[in-house]
């Protein structure tokens, strides 16, 4: 089991490439992400496109291989210095990610760049554990909490094929957001 | 202001007996008449049925091939009058101009407000708020019991003074004899 905090992308030694933001309802977006094999140079390749696209992105601190039009099972995160993030892992990417375990659930209200003009309450575990592949590096698991947590969630839905449009709380539970950007 | 027969944007509402298939029904009707349903809103207020919604002419409507354009205001209502022919539901067709959703430089806010029923909570809360500029975008009331909840969010304008509003609200509360919360609506974008 490789650590997380062992890890960088920067030790990838490549160049990511920014690419654009796909937006619903593109159909990449419903489609579940093919499981990938996390040392195949493409694989790699999108990593480092993943996090230069998220640095560049105001606010942003996770992005999918489907919010870039790729069908994979692939995301970056990076929740360093949110104000509701607790543990932090800083900046990584997941391959092949599932939740294991998930717990102390609470409803928040996120939005999404590729949903940018809604937002919608979603209940979300406090608490979890992802296993998962580190692009070039073995399996991992990452225990963490708070906005992490609830980042890596989204991050998964996204490669299910799911956005938050799909687990909101209800029918009032949907709201419309001016993007100031 | 032009006065076009034809239509680009219908408000329409339909209030009445809830039953199943109102919903089926009149949006069965705007489909015939190629009206794409947008932006809605639908729910039981006391039991009664309450549907608003805007709709708008479409290109992509399923009877749409025979027409030219979006369907008069007239030939809607004409559509929805068999459903409030019982007298079971009161639909409205208005038309209405497309108006661009307004900026919300101060922030958005979530307000809820319970406490014991009486008269004009509503009132006092939203003049409240009116006085500072805070635009309501949302609300909800439910009268339970002698529970009254009401929960809103709304906009405020650039350089709001949020103490201030807490300071007027914390006011009106106290006048009232409800509690009042008033607290950002937090997104966390992904």
């Amino acid at each position: 089991m490789t650590s997380v905090a062992g890890w960088s992308i920067e030790d990838l030694g490549l160049n990511g490439e920014v690419r654009p933001v796909v937006r619903a309802p593109a159909p990449v977006l419903a489609t579940a992400g093919e499981r990938v094999d996390p040392c195949g140079p493409e694989v790699l390749q999108l990593a480092a496109d993943l996090v230069a696209t998220m640095r560049v992105s105001p606010g942003c601190v996770g992005l999918a291989a489907p919010q870039i039009g790729v069908s994979a099972q692939v995301f970056a995160v990076d929740v360093t210095g949110h104000p509701k993030a607790r543990t932090v892992h800083g900046t990584f990417v997941l391959c092949n990610a599932r939740l294991g375990e998930a717990s102390q659930w609470n409803k928040g209200r996120e939005g999404c760049m590729s949903v940018p003009e809604l937002t919608g309450d979603v209940k979300r575990a406090g608490r979890v554990v992802v296993v998962g592949d580190l692009p070039g590096g073995g399996a991992t698991e990452i225990t963490t909490d708070a906005f992490e947590a609830r980042a890596l969630q989204h991050e998964i839905d996204h490669c299910a094929g799911l956005l938050f449009l799909d687990r909101v709380a209800g029918a009032h539970a949907i709201h419309t957001r001016k993007v100031h950007l | 202001m032009q006065d076009d027969a034809r239509v680009d944007e219908l408000a329409i509402t339909v209030i009445g007996r809830d039953r199943p298939g109102i919903i089926a029904d009149v949006a069965e009707v705007l489909a015939g008449l190629g009206m794409n349903l947008t932006d809605s809103t639908m729910t039981r207020l006391r039991g009664h049925f309450a549907m608003t919604l805007v709709c708008t002419g479409s290109q992509g409507g399923e009877a749409v091939e025979e027409q030219t354009g979006s369907p008069a205001l007239e030939d809607v209502e004409a559509a929805l009058a068999p459903l409030a022919a019982n007298g079971s539901l009161v639909t409205t067709v208005s038309r209405v101009r497309p108006e661009p959703a307004p900026e919300s430089p101060g922030g958005h806010y979530v307000l809820s407000v319970h406490g014991a029923d009486r008269l004009g909570i509503v009132a006092s809360v939203a003049r409240g708020l009116a006085e500072f500029g805070g635009n309501i975008t949302d609300l909800t009331t439910r009268l339970s019991g002698d529970l009254y909840v009401l929960v809103a969010e709304l906009d405020l304008p650039a350089g709001a003074d949020v103490d201030l509003i807490h300071e007027r609200l914390d006011a009106v509360a106290r006048a009232l004899g409800v509690d009042v919360a008033l607290r950002p609506a937090e997104t966390d974008v992904l």
